[in-house]
């Protein structure tokens, strides 16, 4: 399944933390290879290894400037891949706010233990 | 005080796995007993908007079996998991198995997962850690895509045009 591919790429490309450093710094504008490395220890043959996994997963283009290459976020695998977790993320907030409602009013007809006892029906 | 705690938090460990995190403003033992008793778990484990629970069978101890149909009002199909439940450790911890039943709502998520739901308390909150293991990527996948509804096709459409137009007005 394609949109599965895209998934399993999109979040090995996200599993490191420079490449992820390189995004965010794309989400601010395009830049070569060179103003990429540039805040980084590591040599530019490391971070283009690094942009490889990145246009692999489609999260990355190269501009048309042929010689200084810029590269530029592309937004759509990372929306996808979030879009996709968070509709799973929803519909468990929906289940835990309502058990927060739940053990809110437990707690309010049942005192504490270390409170009298309570006389009356158990919920 | 709810609002400072933590929302639903999903990670994925591995390609196989899911993990749900939640802090509430509940002791322990009472989170724990929301969990396993069934009377009250029918009352929160609802799921998506638009449907209801009429089977929440629950015999909470080693060996004991479980059984959740969810049924939607509009259109009346139904759902529902079952499983067996391998530990069941008071106030904190529970492991257990779950297989899907497509009911008329159809659809496979493989051979089954192993829930575990540790439960840790501190200063009156609650954290809850629900480790979901599938098995494999593809049944991990399809429990994770029951999430996918089509409000998200315009939401994610949204992010992209505003990335975009953020991105061509810096360069």
């Amino acid at each position: 399944m394609r949109m599965s591919d895209q998934l399993d790429a999109t979040f090995l490309a996200l599993a490191d933390p420079t490449r992820r450093a390189i995004l965010a710094r794309l989400a601010h504008g395009e830049a070569s290879v060179g103003e990429l490395a540039a805040p980084f220890t590591i040599s530019q043959p490391a971070i283009s290894k690094h942009l490889r996994i990145l246009e692999r997963a489609a999260l990355v283009s190269v501009g048309q400037d042929a010689q200084r290459r810029p590269r530029r976020i592309e937004a759509k695998p990372l929306a996808e891949a979030s879009a996709w977790i968070e509709g799973f993320r929803q519909i468990w907030e929906a289940n835990f706010e309502r058990l927060d409602s739940l053990l809110e009013e437990l707690q309010r007809d049942r005192p504490s233990k270390r409170g009298h006892k309570v006389k009356g029906k158990p919920r | 005080m709810v609002n400072r705690l933590s929302k639903a938090q999903v990670t994925l460990p591995s390609d196989h796995e899911v993990v749900v995190t939640r802090q509430f403003a509940a002791p322990r033992a009472l989170v724990y007993e929301a969990y396993t008793t069934p009377s009250l778990v029918q009352r929160w484990l609802l799921g998506p908007p638009g449907w209801t629970m009429p089977v929440c069978k629950m015999d909470v101890r080693v060996g004991g079996k479980f059984r959740w149909h969810w049924r939607n009002d509009q259109d009346g199909k139904e759902f529902g998991f079952h499983g067996e439940y391998r530990e069941v450790s008071p106030p904190h911890r529970i492991v257990n198995t779950e297989f899907f039943d497509p009911g008329e709502v159809g659809g496979d998520m493989g051979n089954g997962a192993v829930i575990t739901v540790e439960l840790t308390e501190e200063n009156g909150v609650t954290t809850l850690v629900s480790l979901m293991n599938y098995g494999s990527k593809e049944a991990r996948d399809a429990a994770v895509s029951t999430g996918m509804t089509d409000g998200m096709e315009q939401s994610y459409q949204r992010l992209d045009r505003v990335l975009t137009e953020h991105r061509s007005t810096t360069i």
